[in-house]
């Protein structure tokens, strides 16, 4: 069977989940193999095997974490080179797209980002994109080269499939170019203890209908009532109500969580761009015209300082 | 020693309109209103304000797209942009992003530069991708995705706020930058800025001005292909409830009944 190369998205040798849910979908187009770069790269092995991973690559040097992106081109095309794969699996974060799209131009062939879904094709995978503030739904295939494919997270269930997973140190001599771009320095950013935004099952988001920094903390008490991950839009954003990572949209995050609650948001274009394929939509509103309602499974027309707490007290009841 | 800096700017259409697919698979550009992609006025706007603080600088504005990009190219110049270049030609439909890559480059490359400019991603393709393509062709070091950036003695400096951490970049110029919508309000024209825009130079370049071979680009040169599109079908109405004192408990109840609670 061919070899398909995923390259892994971890943070110190956790393998993030969206890493995961690239194996599940590797695996219908054919075996996968990882590439693992960077500090902890050999740490990941064991998840990896879990999910189906027939051979792992990895290679730490300090250039990963002092460089920008090029010195992982330069692995993941060392990797290309070692495995000779029939396409290559990148998660589609800012820096995967990046990743993924100048490994496809030194290697000659097309990339396809965002994709929501993966199937084995007659003539190779077929990519399904949402586009168009997802609006559309569209089948795309790379049609020279080996195709580069970066999947959205939340795409496909996490599934376990042990595999060999045998650990591989891979070689890598950097490019030229490798120290272009040198990283000066860095602010970790500090955990909430809540989910991560895009790989949540639920979130929970408010807008400029919260009206205030300290008034978010009744989108937080929902959220945590639900164990779901805190959204805002970007009015609130702006505002400085809420930090920018937090925003959902064409300009922040996109999520497609199992449920998706909107709070004071009216639903632009933007905003729905970011969260329009989550599988259930439930919005809190006091304007009944506004365009949210439009997405909605369930919708309350209410101010939202009414219906969330006492959402909130009764979802804690419920739980017990 | 003057700065030059080049912007990237795509014309798409608005996002707001009602976007589809023509019969090709290509985008439908005739229905719906095009304009200046909102993403690229963060870009004119940064290099703008770097043009301000350097001591001599040359703001270029370049696009790749139909007749009507001019209008996008306009729109620059009427903020402040000195002159524009539009790379226009009918083998042009159709190009993704590596083809598009390509044009870029090659006309970056004629016009000459210090520092390119890009929007962190179009609003209609939104891959995100056309910065690194571009610093990957050009050979020079991609400081990408800055919600700040300066230059200062042929330093490029900025922040890049990633998932994890936010780090601080820097590279020698020449290089390629990018800016997110975090960078800072983009300037509206003024009527002055609007109407000198229309003595300002826009030169029109085709692909043989560029070296490029019709080939190479458009859907004949495409390294991906579009098999099908379909619009995603309107979601059936929802419940909606008036709060009248119990709109919570109404919704837990809803959620519980979609196992959720
Ligand atoms: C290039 C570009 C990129 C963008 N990217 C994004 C993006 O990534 N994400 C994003 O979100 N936006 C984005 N936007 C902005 C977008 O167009 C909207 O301006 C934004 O989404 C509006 O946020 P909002 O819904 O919170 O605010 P508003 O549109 O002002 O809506 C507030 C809503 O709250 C309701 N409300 C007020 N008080 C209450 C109350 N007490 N109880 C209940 N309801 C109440 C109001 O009825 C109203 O519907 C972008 C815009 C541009 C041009
Ligand atoms: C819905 C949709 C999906 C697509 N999916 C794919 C795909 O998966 N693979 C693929 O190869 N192509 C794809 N394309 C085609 C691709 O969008 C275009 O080739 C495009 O020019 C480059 O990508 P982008 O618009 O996403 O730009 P991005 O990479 O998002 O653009 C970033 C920046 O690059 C600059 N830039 C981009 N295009 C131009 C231009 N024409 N002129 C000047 N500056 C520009 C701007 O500064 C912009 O802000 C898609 C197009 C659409 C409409």
């Amino acid at each position: 069977m061919a070899e398909v190369l995923v390259y892994v998205d971890h943070v110190d040798g956790a393998v993030r989940k969206p890493t995961l849910e690239l194996l599940t979908l590797a695996r219908r187009v054919g075996e996968p193999v990882a590439l693992a770069v960077g500090n902890g790269a050999a740490d990941t092995a064991a998840a990896l095997a879990e999910h189906g991973a027939v051979k792992v690559l990895t290679h730490d040097a300090s250039e990963y974490g002092e460089y920008l992106v090029v010195p992982k081109v330069d692995a993941l095309q060392a990797a290309y080179e070692a495995v000779s794969p029939a396409a290559v699996l990148v998660p589609s974060s800012a820096e995967g797209k990046e990743i993924a799209a100048r490994l496809a131009l030194r290697i000659g062939s097309g990339v396809i980002t965002d994709a929501i879904d993966l199937e084995a094709g007659d003539e190779g995978p077929v990519a399904t994109q949402s586009v168009f503030a997802a609006s559309f739904t569209t089948k795309s295939r790379v049609i020279k080269g080996t195709p580069v494919i970066t999947v959205k997270p939340n795409s496909a269930a996490v599934e376990a499939a042990p595999a060999a997973g045998a650990v591989e140190a891979l070689s890598v001599s950097f490019s030229e170019k490798a120290t272009g771009t040198k990283i000066t320095g860095r602010t970790a950013r500090e955990s909430t203890g809540r989910p991560e935004l895009t790989e949540a099952a639920i979130v929970v988001s408010g807008g400029r209908g919260v009206n205030g920094a300290e008034n978010f903390s009744v989108i937080e008490a929902l959220a945590d009532s639900l164990g779901a991950a805190v959204g805002a839009s970007r009015a609130a954003v702006d505002a400085g109500w809420y930090p920018h990572t937090n925003q959902v949209g064409q300009t922040g995050k996109s999520v497609s969580p199992q449920l998706y609650i909107a709070n004071g948001i009216s639903g632009a274009i933007q905003h729905r761009a970011g969260m329009q394929t989550s599988k259930t939509i439930v919005a809190v509103n006091k304007d009944a015209e506004a365009p949210i309602f439009d997405l909605v499974d369930y919708g309350v027309v209410g101010d939202l300082f009414d219906v969330v707490p006492q959402l909130t007290e009764e979802i804690k009841t419920r739980k017990g | 020693m003057s700065l030059r800096i080049v912007v990237t700017v795509k014309y798409v259409p608005d996002a707001t309109g009602d976007r589809h697919f023509a019969d090709d698979l290509t985008v439908d550009r005739d229905d719906v209103d095009g304009l200046l992609s909102e993403l690229d006025e963060y870009a004119v706007e940064q290099a703008l304000q770097i043009a301000e603080n350097a001591d001599d600088a040359e703001v270029t504005v370049l696009t790749i797209g139909p007749e009507d990009a001019k209008d996008a190219l306009r729109k620059a110049l009427s903020m402040g942009a000195d002159k524009a270049i539009h790379v226009e030609d009918d083998d042009l439909h159709g190009t993704d992003a590596i083809g598009t890559s390509l044009v870029l480059a090659k006309a970056i490359e004629k016009a000459g530069y210090d520092v390119v400019i890009s929007g962190m991603a179009s609003t209609d393709g939104t891959m995100g991708v056309v910065p690194a393509l571009v610093a990957e062709r050009l050979g020079v070091p991609q400081v990408t995705l800055l919600s700040e950036v300066s230059i200062e003695d042929g330093t490029v400096k900025g922040r890049r706020d990633g998932d994890a951490a936010s780090e601080q970049l820097e590279a020698s110029l020449p290089a390629v930058v990018s800016v997110t919508d975090q960078s800072g309000e983009a300037r509206y024209p003024s009527f002055k800025g609007i109407m000198a825009a229309k003595k300002k130079p826009v030169e029109s370049w085709d692909l043989s001005d560029l070296d490029i071979e019709a080939e190479e680009v458009g859907l004949e040169g495409a390294f991906t292909k579009v098999e099908a599109a379909a619009e995603r079908p309107a979601r059936t109405a929802g419940t909606i409830v008036k709060d009248e004192g119990e709109g919570g408990k109404q919704l837990a109840e809803f959620l519980a009944s979609q196992k959720f609670i």
